[in-house]
């Protein structure tokens, strides 16, 4: 019996099912990373986990007990960081320490907040509201709160989607050394492949909805710690990446084939940084050429 | 028109100028009975530079009048925030509430603080000589009360389902959710429904007055006009004005301090 064991799970908004036959098993310890296009269904996967929506049909099970609600034993962090603005960096961790730990003295509460907040390198923020932080801190900040709570699943949901390049990257090392430390069991949705083999165990694609499922899982054999630089070169390394992306590329090639959209693009040429600025009034809706392009086959 | 030096203080200004300009000649020509700014002014030097003199139970510096409203005000008021701030989440919170008391609220706030007033004169006549103060605190409370109930229901409803959602993943119980969660998120909702209601409760403290015959500023200009002297007419309309601007400026501060988290 897996750690974590989703058997045959469906789910659907009303309409056509986000979700069907959904099959998957996490051992503990494992960091699996489950990738796929945006809109196929990934965050629901992550919602049934965590309890926050239930399944139509099949079970999901963690530690051979059934899910029926969102709890601190799966702490998550959500895409879109989901901190309580009028709360600091300290105080958003200690909301849910003080939750968690309701047992513990307040003198060890606040050792493990000050630890979560130093793990994630944020001591000098600690007494800042999360307006004054960038993107990528307040994403420390989402990841220390759901380590400070010592869950037995980590569930990152699109966690790094909103950042930017550089800083993305800074995070994924730095997720790395996290879980090098005491190597929770987590599952990374993602839409990066290069993330997920930075990161991950082992890979498993999500096709598109509607009716997304599980494609097969690619274990990443690669050693640890892995070197960024030197994956980059690492011909296991291009290998794994080349057989995700076409597994991908696959989907989404069937998808295409049913699919014919019309765009409409502006008609408007870029504009000459050399010339004087013109001061115009805006342009009108009929002023504006538009010319029409078609995608698919 | 160009922006220039000092026309935050210049334009408005000229405004004033304008209006006072034509009131002057109105009073001149075709309004006769209307006092000239002069005539205002002179009629009413004694009550502003002696801003809380008391000199007879309706015969009190302007300031003092003010006074009694801004303190019936400030109890009707604080009521009105009482009773429909909690209203106001009910509202927001359950759509059964919603639908069972939605229509009643949406036919009872348009009604006008003087239609309350006779009824809250009926409910408090056993008050003896306090049932004029009763009902007029009745009235404040009632009409003042809707706009925060209606915003604090819209802040509710806005709370963004990731906060909601961390709180189900830490199992935060209903009292902690209630304090730690919506409370906080529906604030700024909550201070724009506080500053309106106070709006609110500033008019109908002045028909309160009218009515019952309360010393205050609403009191002051109905006995006056019942007195032919109609310069203080135009003196307690400019000052319930003034009063009402200030209120709702600090509301508008206290209100931005809230906004910017």
């Amino acid at each position: 019996m897996a750690f974590l064991e989703l058997t045959n799970v469906c789910k659907s908004f009303g309409g056509a099912p986000v979700l069907s036959g959904v099959n998957l098993a996490i051992e503990r310890g494992e960091f699996v990373a489950i990738v796929g296009y945006s809109g196929s269904g990934k965050t629901t996967l992550i919602s049934l986990i965590a309890g926050l929506t239930r399944a139509d049909a099949g079970t999901v099970r963690l530690n051979d007990l059934d899910i029926t609600g969102p709890g601190p034993d799966r702490g998550i962090v959500f895409q879109n960081y989901s901190l309580l603005p009028w709360l600091t960096v300290f105080e958003n961790i200690a909301l849910a320490v003080d939750q968690v730990f309701p047992n513990h003295t307040p003198e060890k509460r606040k050792l493990l907040v000050e630890a979560a907040i130093a793990t994630v390198n944020l001591t000098p923020a600690r007494d800042k509201l999360p307006r004054n932080l960038s993107g990528g801190m307040r994403q420390r900040v989402s990841v220390a709160r759901a380590l400070a709570m010592d869950p037995q699943v980590l569930l990152l949901d699109e966690p790094l989607s909103a950042l930017d390049a550089l800083t993305r990257a800074t995070l994924q090392d730095e997720f790395e050394r996290i879980w090098e430390k005491d190597r929770k069991t987590v599952v990374l949705i993602t839409n990066d492949v290069d993330e997920a083999l930075l990161l991950a165990d082992r890979i498993i694609p999500l096709t598109p909805g509607p009716g997304a499922h599980l494609g097969p899982s690619f274990p990443v054999s690669l050693v640890r710690p892995r070197d960024r630089k030197a994956l980059n070169h690492d011909p296991e390394f291009k290998r794994l990446r080349a057989l995700v992306t076409n597994e991908l590329l696959g989907y989404s090639a069937r998808r295409r084939a049913t699919v014919t959209r019309k765009l409409v693009l502006p008609d408007i040429l870029p504009e000459d940084l050399d010339r004087p600025p013109v001061r115009r009034r805006p342009l009108r809706p009929h002023e504006i050429k538009e010319t029409e392009v078609s995608l698919g086959t | 028109m160009k922006p220039f030096k000092l026309d935050w203080l210049i334009l408005p200004l000229v405004g004033i100028g304008l209006v006072l300009a034509l009131w002057a000649i109105s009073s001149s020509t075709w309004a006769t009975n209307l006092p000239s700014p002069l005539k205002t002014w002179q009629a009413s030097r004694d009550y502003i530079v002696e801003p809380f003199a008391k000199r007879g139970e309706m015969d009190q510096g302007i300031l003092r009048f003010t006074w009694y409203s801004l303190v019936l005000v400030a109890q009707g008021y604080g009521i009105a925030l009482l009773v429909g701030t909690p209203i106001g989440f009910c509202l927001g919170l359950s759509k059964t509430f919603t639908k069972i008391f939605d229509p009643i609220i949406q036919i009872l706030r348009p009604v006008s603080p003087l239609a309350w007033l006779p009824l809250g004169l009926v409910l408090f006549m056993g008050a003896g000589k306090q049932a004029g103060t009763y009902g007029a605190l009745f009235t404040i409370a009632i009409c003042a009360m809707w706009p925060t109930v209606l915003n604090t229901a819209v802040g509710v409803r806005a709370v963004p389902q990731d906060f909601l959602n961390v709180g189900r993943v830490l199992k935060l119980s209903r009292w902690k959710m209630l304090t730690k969660i919506l409370i906080p998120a529906t604030l700024p909702y909550m201070f724009t429904g506080f500053r309106l209601s106070l709006g609110i409760a500033w008019l109908a403290i002045v028909a309160a007055e009218m009515l019952t015959g309360r010393p205050g500023a609403g009191g002051f200009l109905w006995q006056e006009y019942n007195a032919l002297i109609y310069e203080h007419i135009i003196l307690s309309i400019i000052t319930i004005g003034l009063v009402g601007f200030g209120l709702d400026r600090l509301m508008g501060l206290v209100e931005r301090r809230f906004k910017s988290i």
